[in-house]
């Protein structure tokens, strides 16, 4: 039986995977109770203004209608902004409140919250809210926002750019090669399949139950306790499936605060679960201007690179992303200038949407690169080798681990990249042109602090528990994994629980930072048990292990043994009878080690290779295969592993090809706000996804391992504009790139 | 969405009778098309009347040696149907162009040919929109109008008429058969959608409680030189930018006649005989599918995002009348264009 060991590093099907395929799994508009009320957020029809009247009366006569809730009939909350920044992901500025006032910020912003008896009566009574409106013009394209400015106040936890090193004007005036570009990436909408969605359970006594949408249960539990002002003790969040979700979900959004007023204004039950179309109300990938320039000398080796970044962030809010910084990091070079500003726009505040700034930021360094390449005459892998960096230049310190080199290579040769032509337009088959392009891609390899619990039952059950998210990612399988491989136990005796407040504390589950740090707080709380474990057994009677430490015994198929005499064993049922108890826990936290991340950054790196083929009359571009390279650390799960890189690949060739969400621009509404019309990738558009995981050993953590939820998506974008221009000798530097931009 | 009250009719004349007598009342059949537009409040029928039981399902031989479909035949069955797939390749292709297998196993024949346009106001109530509010404007005309028309269009609408399978009706030159209050009629297909001029509202000649109960077809006489050829912003599930359908008779290397209608350009599927007269009895080269492509294109105009389909228009009709002049008519399982 032992031979099942380790689980860790190698392919595990879904342990929820059943469950989800069979309906069984329950997402936060699923839950129900006998008294649950339905509500429907009614949405501004104008972008910028004041309401000057709202008229109910027809609403609140419809069939089945509740209570209509707005700005004027709405309970009490705090005037200053600190209680709404009780939110793990919140940026500098004034939190939106749902009904403060008057005043309306963007198109689409709930202006009432009709509650019914049915959710069809809700949504029609919502269509039947009249408001008038004083209407100001809107602006809602970063490039014609009023002024530019560095954000006074940073957001935390994102680094500003760093300070300029060297002489990067300097250097760039002296290049003998020069290059120079303006890149556009477009807003993007989130837009994840399960909708953003909140069921609030009123149990009496101002006990709530809910369950919302949300990458961290405990953030928008905290934010809630505090806007309401609402006992901690009182108040549990459960959800513990998240249908998708990207960053979309990481700060609470306006369905939990309405679910929420509305429950205890009417002390009942309320679901309120919001329309594709406001699904374009909340976070969303900031539309970015940005300006990279390179100089190099005639190999092709960097001597100046200055990176400007003007992203559009909303009237009442500061987000930031680090979208220059990259370009400091990525590659070697003395001089140095970044520059990162915001822009107001008239629409909701962004939010982080995989890989924020990274995304958005490596696409204009990477197409920059690629431009290089041929001012040079360097072969873009050469080049990438040529400017290698063991040093991040930004802190100043070497990389934890960084196997990029392998990636390129291996990814290169998976590919075929040595049959690409240096030339483009120079391949071609029929009426279609070929084209070969390549990027690099990089991410945060971060971890943060995390708690976690391991019981063990009689019956040789294991249950690990920790109140992070599984949004969709695999983290229940993989702690499985992980507990099972800690307690030597089959797969099938551990059961994972996660989404719950009532379970150790977890923050947010973004930044790629899960696995590693629940991961790790679950082999922790493992240890714990497993000492809590022996200690009971080393007090058995007779006990063969009477004098065994941890590191002297193993821990296999529900038995505690001695390494150097298997024979000399007790049963885990045995202990716990003995203990007189029907459990026992093992609790542990996990924190980030501080002197590790003082002397080393952390980074995982990709190489994505993408061969394209383009109509040459007609523009139509079909991607014809990918492969990506991962350097991230110890691959937990080789399976869950390829899928979230699939995803970010796919999601980057949807970056580069289709996605788009378009503004009226003098309505300030969004025009496509819909599934038909929003384009992200189809079945058709997507080739065969070829996913290398290299070696790399990593010490910044126990388990050894970096996250992955993003930088599959890291790049993507780029190698697809890449490829594009070697095949078309079009430098396409707005996305998506469409066929109108090729004709 | 707003309630409704809902009515299965048993027969066509209880159908019609059913719509034609009360102005709130509209036909549901597949409702791929109905039920979105009611859940987005664009369109408020206080009555559905669901023809789906109706005996309107086959495909019958004609005496002509044409084909006759009835209204309720789905896209998938028509597409996939032998006598199509044999003798009309044009029009199986052009409906496995469009949409989703999921959405052509819904829609019906009928109700193809009456969905409504794509418009981006269109569909939001909170914009003004001649089409869904006369007289209160067309927000696309200075708008987000990449997918609007290029020919045809009035200063009261832009818009198109989405529909692939219609494009290549035009081109087949079918006939929609009617029935309403007063009797049952034909239209040719070139006389069934309208431009918008100054009544966007309407997007066809049908009058309210008119029912389309079959499509005819004349006998076949294009052979495999045909194609339907669809560009849009992703390779699948994407309505058209522009399309052509083309076929062409040919005699050797002689030029019969010849048919191109183009989708995604107007109100209505495009075309111009006179365009197509221009091939009659000459061999195929492409100066003269570039003649065709000007002719049809004449007078075309963009309205900001869209000005790129008047080149894109023209480039596609060049190489759909090369891949039907070849007999090698565009295949929608592969996305290569050939
Ligand atoms: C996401 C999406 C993508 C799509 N993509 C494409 C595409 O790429 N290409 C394409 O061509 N189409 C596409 N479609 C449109 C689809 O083809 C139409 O929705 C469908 O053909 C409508 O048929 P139905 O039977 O469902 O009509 P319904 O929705 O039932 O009815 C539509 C209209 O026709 C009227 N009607 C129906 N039958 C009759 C009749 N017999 N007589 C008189 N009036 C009638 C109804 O009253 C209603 O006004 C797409 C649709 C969706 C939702
Ligand atoms: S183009 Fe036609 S459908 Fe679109 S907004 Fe203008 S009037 Fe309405």
């Amino acid at each position: 039986m032992s031979n099942i060991h380790p689980y860790v590093g190698r392919a595990n099907t879904r342990v929820d995977g059943p469950l989800k395929v069979s309906g069984l799994a329950k997402y936060s508009a699923e839950f129900g109770a006998e008294d649950l009320a339905y509500a429907a957020a009614v949405p501004s029809a104008v972008a910028k203004g004041r309401i000057t009247a709202l008229d109910v009366s027809a609403a609140l006569a419809a069939p089945g209608v509740i209570e209509v809730l707005s700005h004027k009939n709405r309970i009490d909350f705090p005037e200053d902004d600190e209680p709404f920044k009780n939110d793990m992901v919140a940026v500098p500025g004034s939190p939106f409140r749902p009904f403060r006032d008057d005043k309306i910020h963007y198109a689409g912003q709930a202006i009432a919250l009709v509650v019914a008896d049915t959710h069809e009566n809700a949504r029609y009574a919502a269509t039947l809210v009249k408001a008038t409106y004083d209407v100001e013009t809107p602006n809602v394209d970063v490039a014609t926002s009023a002024n530019y400015y560095d954000p006074p106040e940073k957001r935390d936890g994102i680094p500003p750019p760093p300070d300029p090193r060297g002489d990067a004007k300097g250097a760039f005036d002296r290049a003998p090669i020069k290059v120079e570009s303006d890149y556009r990436v477009v807003a993007e909408h989130h837009n994840p399949m399960e909708l953003q969605a909140t069921t609030v359970i009123w149990e009496g006594d101002g006990r709530l139950l809910v369950h919302n949408k949300t990458q961290g249960v405990v953030n928008p539990k905290n934010y809630i306790c505090s806007v309401f002002g609402l006992d901690e003790d009182k108040v549990r969040f459960f959800s513990p499936y998240v249908g998708g979700a990207f960053g979309m979900a990481l700060r609470p959004h306006y369905d939990v605060f309405l679910a929420v007023m509305a429950s205890l204004k009417l002390e009942r039950s309320v679901r309120l679960v919001l329309t594709r179309a406001q699904m374009f109300t909340m976070g969303w990938r900031p539309d970015c201007l940005q300006t990279l320039s390179l100089g190099a000398e005639t190999s092709g080796k960097l001597t100046s690179i200055t990176h400007h970044a003007i992203q559009a962030t909303s009237m009442f809010e500061d987000y930031q992303e680090p979208i220059v910084n990259w370009s400091g990091l990525l590659y070697d070079c003395d001089n140095v200038s970044l520059k990162y500003e915001l822009g107001k726009v008239d629409t909701s505040t962004p939010s982080d949407m995989r890989a924020p700034g990274a995304t958005t930021g490596v696409f204009a360094l990477e197409c920059a690169m690629d431009e290089l390449s041929y001012a040079a005459g360097v072969d873009p892998i050469e080049l990438r080798l040529l400017n290698y960096s063991d040093h991040d230049q930004n802190d100043d310190k070497p990389f934890s681990s960084k196997e990029l080199k392998a990636a390129y290579e291996q990814g290169a040769e998976r590919f075929g990249w040595s049959k690409r032509s240096f030339e483009p337009r120079s391949m071609k088959e029929g009426h279609e042109l070929i084209g070969y392009g390549m990027a690099t891609g990089c991410w945060e390899a971060m971890t943060m602090p995390h708690k976690a619990r391991a019981t063990l039952t009689a019956d040789g059950k294991l249950e690990v528990a920790c109140a992070t998210a599984d949004i969709g990612t695999g983290t229940y399988t993989i702690l499985a994994q992980i507990g099972a491989d800690a307690l030597g136990v089959d797969i099938a005796e551990v059961t994972s629980k996660v989404g719950d407040t009532s379970l150790p504390m977890a923050p947010v589950e973004g930044g790629s930072w899960a696995a590693a740090s629940a991961g790790s707080a679950v082999k922790l709380a493992c240890e714990a048990l497993k000492e809590e474990l022996l200690k009971h057994a080393r007090g058995l009677d007779n006990s063969p292990l009477a004098n065994a430490s941890l590191d002297l015994v193993t821990f296999s198929n529900g038995r505690i043994a001695l390494k150097a005499d298997l024979a000399k064993a007790v049963s885990v049922a045995d202990v716990l009878k003995s203990a007189g108890v029907e459990k026992l826990d093992g609790e542990a936290g996990y924190a980030p080690d501080e002197e590790f991340t003082k002397k080393y950054a952390g980074y995982t790196h990709g190489a994505c290779f993408v061969e394209v083929r383009v109509d040459e009359e007609l523009g139509v571009i079909r991607l014809v295969r990918i492969v990506s390279a991962i350097a991230a650390g110890k691959i937990l799960n080789p399976l869950t592993a390829r899928s979230q890189i699939l995803g970010g690949v796919v999601m980057g060739c949807g970056m580069a090809l289709h996605e788009e969400t378009k503004w009226d621009k003098t309505l300030g509404r969004v025009m496509n706000a819909n599934l038909g019309e929003y384009h992200v990738p189809a079945h058709a558009d997507i080739p065969e996804v070829d996913v290398i995981f290299v070696d790399e050993e990593d010490g910044s953590n126990p388990l050894g391992i970096k996250g992955l939820g993003e930088i599959g998506i890291v790049g993507a974008a780029a190698a697809v504009a890449n490829a594009v221009f070697h095949a078309t000798g079009k430098r396409v530097r707005e996305l998506p790139i469409t066929i109108d931009k090729l004709l | 969405m707003m309630n409704f009250s809902y009515t299965r009719a048993e027969t066509i004349a209880d159908a019609v009778a059913a719509v034609a007598g009360d102005p709130d009342a509209r036909f549901i059949a597949g409702g791929t098309n109905l039920v979105d537009l009611m859940k987005y409040d664009v369109m408020k029928p206080g009555r559905l009347v669901d023809i789906t039981r109706l005996p309107l399902r086959e495909i019958e031989a004609t005496d002509g040696g044409g084909l006759k479909i009835g209204a309720l035949v789905p896209n998938s069955d028509l597409a996939y149907d032998q006598r199509i797939q044999r003798d009309y390749p044009l029009l199986s292709s052009a409906i496995l162009a469009g949409a989703s297998a999921q959405l052509r196993n819904a829609a019906t024949t009928g109700g193809n040919l009456i969905q409504r346009t794509r418009c981006y106001y269109f569909y939001d109530v909170a914009t003004p929109c001649n089409k869904r509010e006369p007289g209160s404007g067309c927000s696309a005309k200075t708008g987000v109008n990449r997918i609007h028309a290029i020919l045809g269009t009035s200063d009261a609408c832009i818009a198109t008429h989405p529909s692939d399978m219609c494009v290549a009706l035009a081109a087949l030159e079918a006939v929609v058969h009617v029935e309403g209050p007063d009797g049952q009629r034909t239209i040719a297909f070139a006389d069934f959608h309208r431009l918008p001029g100054d009544e966007p509202q309407y997007d066809n000649t049908l009058a309210h409680g008119e029912m389309v109960t079959a499509v005819e077809l004349p006998a076949p006489r294009f052979g495999q030189n045909h194609t339907y050829l669809k560009l849009r912003d992703r390779l699948s599930y994407a309505f058209a930018l522009v399309s052509v359908a083309a076929a062409i008779e040919m005699d050797g290397d002689v030029i019969g006649e010849t048919r191109v209608a183009l989708g995604g350009v107007a109100h209505k599927p495009w075309r111009v005989p006179e365009a197509e007269a221009l091939l009659k009895g000459k061999f195929a080269t492409r100066e003269l599918f570039g003649e065709v492509a000007d002719r049809l294109l004449q007078g075309a105009k963009g309205f900001g995002d869209n000005d790129f389909k008047i080149e894109l228009a023209r480039r596609a009709v060049v190489r759909a009348l090369t891949q039907a002049a070849a007999g090698a008519p565009q295949v929608q399982s592969n996305k290569i264009v050939n």
